[in-house]
């Protein structure tokens, strides 16, 4: 009975060990510091890092990303306009210690919540997007994700906007219990009614994306793209080491194992993103 | 009885299970196997049959009741062939306009390597997707456990049912403790703290209905879930209702 085992664990978050990652963040980086990168062990300063895109200069270890640098990176300068800005999640089911983590989770972010939505022009074409945030619960997924994403994606139906969306993420937040579930069921029915209505959903996996939101609306969309070294799964490696007592082969859950397993159309390196994604974006303007 | 007690009935040898359901309630029932690209999954039941008069499509999972066949079937552990076979007759059953009903008892999906391989989370991911807007009715129906994706892969309805003692969750009990507290033993604290029992559930308004088994005997239940589901199938609905209203049922959840 698996059930009675923790295996399931990755449904929930804080089992990564992308915890360790935190040890340089972005966000906090006016002064110039040197950075060891966390695959290379090499050395480099921050303004070096900035320049790349947080990408390692030695070995393109991609680095966690603050969620308005992305948004800086992708969106044409002062296009971004954020949607649902003020929503923010209640202990729905009064589960122990939640209001605590949630104020946590905030300072530690400077974000109300773990995703961000808005809409923008990438090279001058319109979208609207999604970054989720790895810095606010491992970007797990509660009632306010869903409701978010849910409204994006519902507006971007109704404008007829493609949607481009940045996962990362430890899975449904097991805080508010069956209600995170639900927002997978609740997602999906939004990316079904913008799809069925013939728009693009472009969404770039980055590391890592896992659990409910592998399960849901990362694996959901027309085009899906995955940051190197991301790693992505439904269950986490650990979890299935100690379900099936073997062995994880190397590179088990990487970007370049699931491009090799055909789930994702291509690995592309983060420099590359903006210009990847106005090109398919262009790709899909209807010649009116 | 407390949630942790739920959680053990649900998981109890001897509890009904898809086979019995469809054994009870549905008549002339013939499996379909395969998902017509890789394997076929034992973990998941499925077929078609009548129900009363009516012709239905039936997907369950299936733990098995020996060693041998829980093995066989995984103990009710889906991979990701087994949801693409669900998946498969349920395109069929909107094919035909038959109703499709699901019964539920799983620990979760599997995690394993050649789940992952294969694509667990894909494979769910596009029943979700597909079963928002599958245009011919579908019940669920939590018979035991409601193990977080892979119990939702099958309980994309337009009602969700539960047995009175059947737990529904994003995560085991035993996995919750051992995040929170690392400590898998605090199993009953945390299945408190989850919600998890088929009355909280309602409450939530995740799901519509609890079938009660304060009953003698399993008959008495698979009596009901068959009344009730003619009761349901009999209303008629116009299609573009159907998915709309489904589409609604799960809009509304959250609160901000």
């Amino acid at each position: 009975m698996i059930f009675k085992k923790p295996k399931n664990t990755l449904e929930g978050h804080g089992t990564f060990s992308v915890f360790s990652r935190k040890a340089y963040n972005p966000k906090n980086s006016d002064e110039e510091l040197s950075v060891e990168c966390l695959k290379c062990k090499k050395n480099s300063s921050s303004s070096e890092l900035a320049d790349s895109m947080y990408v390692c200069p030695f070995c393109r270890y991609h680095f966690l990303l603050n969620v308005r640098r992305r948004l800086d990176f992708i969106c044409d300068k002062g296009s971004f306009e954020e949607f649902d800005a003020e929503m923010s999640s209640k202990n729905i089911i009064g589960f122990p210690d939640y209001e605590k983590k949630l104020n946590n989770a905030k300072i530690e972010s400077t974000e109300k919540e773990a995703v961000v939505c808005g809409k923008c022009t990438i090279n001058g074409y319109p979208a609207a997007i999604f970054v989720m945030n790895p810095y606010f619960m491992m970007g797990s997924m509660g009632t306010v994700v869903g409701e978010k994403i849910t409204r994006l994606f519902e507006y971007a139906t109704e404008k007829n906007l493609p949607v481009v969306g940045f996962t990362v993420s430890g899975g449904a937040r097991m805080q508010e219990g069956i209600l995170s579930l639900m927002q997978m069921a609740k997602i999906s029915g939004a990316v079904k009614l913008h799809s069925d209505a013939g728009n693009l959903y472009l969404c770039i996996l980055t590391d890592p994306t896992m659990g409910g939101v592998t399960a849901s609306f990362a694996m959901e969309a027309d085009i899906i793209i995955a940051e190197p070294f991301a790693r992505i799964g439904f269950a986490g490696p650990r979890v299935i080491e100690q379900t099936t007592g073997k062995k994880l082969p190397e590179g088990f859950q990487s970007a370049s194992f699931l491009l090799k397993k055909g789930f994702v159309d291509d690995v592309i390196d983060r420099r590359r993103h903006r210009r990847y994604i106005s090109y398919v974006l262009k790709l899909h303007t209807n010649r009116t | 009885m407390t949630a942790y007690e739920r959680v053990t009935q649900a998981r109890a040898k001897g509890r009904a299970s898809t086979a019995d359901f469809i054994e009870n309630i549905i008549s002339g029932f013939i499996e379909m196997h395969g998902d017509r690209r890789f394997a076929d999954d034992s973990s998941i039941i499925s077929g078609i049959g009548r129900l009363g008069d009516i012709p239905v499509t039936v997907i369950g999972v299936e733990k098995g009741k020996s060693v041998k066949e829980r093995g066989l079937r995984n103990s009710g552990s889906a991979h990701p062939e087994g949801y693409r076979k669900a998946l498969r007759q349920m395109k069929l059953a909107e094919k035909f306009r038959r109703p499709v009903i699901c019964f539920v008892d799983t620990p979760g999906a599997f995690c394993g390597i050649g789940a992952e391989e294969r694509g667990q989370g894909q494979a769910i991911a596009e029943n979700l997707m597909e079963m928002m807007t599958l245009k011919t009715p579908i019940v669920s129906i939590i018979i035991g456990e409601g193990g977080s994706g892979g119990a939702l892969a099958l309980a994309v309805a337009d009602e969700v049912w539960m047995l009175e003692n059947s737990v529904y969750s994003v995560i085991s009990p035993e996995g919750c403790a051992a995040i929170l507290w690392k400590d898998g033993k605090r199993a009953t604290e945390a299945a408190e703290c989850l919600k998890l029992t088929a009355q909280d559930l309602l409450k939530f308004g995740v799901i519509e209905k609890i079938i009660p088994e304060n009953i003698k005997t399993d008959k008495k239940i698979f009596e009901t879930v068959k009344q009730e589901l003619i009761k349901t199938f009999e209303k008629n609905s116009t299609v573009q209702n159907l998915t709309e209203n489904r589409y609604k049922r799960y809009r509304k959840i959250g609160e901000f």
